[in-house]
């Protein structure tokens, strides 16, 4: 489905990153992997995807530095010779009550969550542009449509990746280029699983499917929005939280 | 020599080697929209090796050619 396309996913080398990387392996796309600071689990993912027969590289970047990104993705499309999908799925918690969330929380989070597709969106965005063509897609959160307890920052910043997406989406729909956001709900990954478990069961019992959402959940959709499959779509932002917010 | 060079850099991107600019021509008349001037820019950023502040409205050649004559004076 993907054979021949080069995605760049921030955030690569765990959690939903990670899942999104192996299904875009899976359908042969090629993968350039970028993380911060998880060099051995990058390697290891890497690993995984050169097994199954695709091109894949890993790059250290911090998606806030406005520069690096800038390098970083020329080097992308250097070593890959194309870039045809962007996935921003970088993203970090600094979890408290508003009340006693610190400045930096707040400006780390936004900064990493939202300046870092930003970022990515500008500089594979103008590539993309030449190219005519380009799939940008952008990992939101259901936080960002319904607010969550403790995560201001991250709500703000997810609910801003919407406002980048449909932005994004009107401003190069006219060049072939979509954009498009996955809002999951509450899924089993590193970020999750520090919930106490009564917060864990609680949530479970607001969700209509009763069940944590698999990082591979957002994954197939993040394949269907990359391929030609999804031609037609584009400013959309798509739920895959079980039912969560109905 | 900096009109020139646009010049040549908008007859390549039009593919129209026989295409007639002025300093006058808006990109209007030459048939460019905002993302073709954003992509232009880009371009003869690279070409002249410098950076240019979009902060201003593009509507001439002229205007192009004054930003970039300004960013590498």
């Amino acid at each position: 489905m993907l054979t021949g396309k080069t995605a760049l996913i921030t955030g690569g080398a765990k959690g939903i990153g990670r899942a999104i990387a192996l299904k875009i392996a899976e359908a042969h796309g090629n993968v350039a992997l970028v993380y911060r600071g998880s060099e051995k689990q990058a390697e290891e993912t890497k690993n995984e995807l050169l097994a199954m027969g695709v091109k894949a590289l890993s790059y250290q970047c911090d998606v806030s530095d406005f520069k690096a990104t800038k390098e970083m993705v020329a080097q992308v499309i250097k070593d890959f010779g194309s870039l045809d999908i962007l996935v921003n799925n970088a993203g970090i918690t600094r979890d408290k009550l508003l009340i006693a969330m610190k400045e930096e929380d707040f400006d780390t989070v936004i900064a990493t969550n939202l300046k870092g597709a930003f970022n990515m969106t500008k500089h594979a965005g103008s590539y993309f542009l030449k190219q005519r063509k380009g799939r940008i897609i952008n990992i939101s959160s259901v936080s960002g449509l319904m607010g969550n307890v403790g995560q201001c920052n991250y709500a703000a910043a997810k609910a801003g990746l919407i406002g980048l997406t449909k932005s994004t989406a009107k401003e190069m729909a006219v060049r072939g280029v979509t954009c498009n956001a996955i809002a999951p709900g509450f899924i089993d990954t590193d970020m999750t699983k520090d919930l106490k478990p009564e917060i864990r069961d609680e949530i479970i019992k607001l969700i209509p499917l009763k069940r944590l959402g698999q990082a591979e959940d957002i994954a197939n959709l993040c394949v269907y929005l990359s391929s030609d499959l999804s031609d037609y779509i584009t400013g959309e932002v798509i739920k895959v939280d079980g039912g969560l917010y109905i | 020599m900096v009109f020139e060079k646009v010049v040549e850099i908008l007859r390549n991107y039009k593919e129209e080697p026989e295409l007639e600019v002025s300093m006058d021509s808006t990109f209007e008349e030459l048939e460019l929209d905002s993302l073709d001037t954003v992509e232009l820019v880009m371009e003869m950023e690279e070409s002249f090796d410098t950076s240019i502040e979009m902060d201003t409205e593009l509507k001439t050649i002229a205007d192009v050619v004054g930003l970039i004559e300004k960013a590498i004076a």
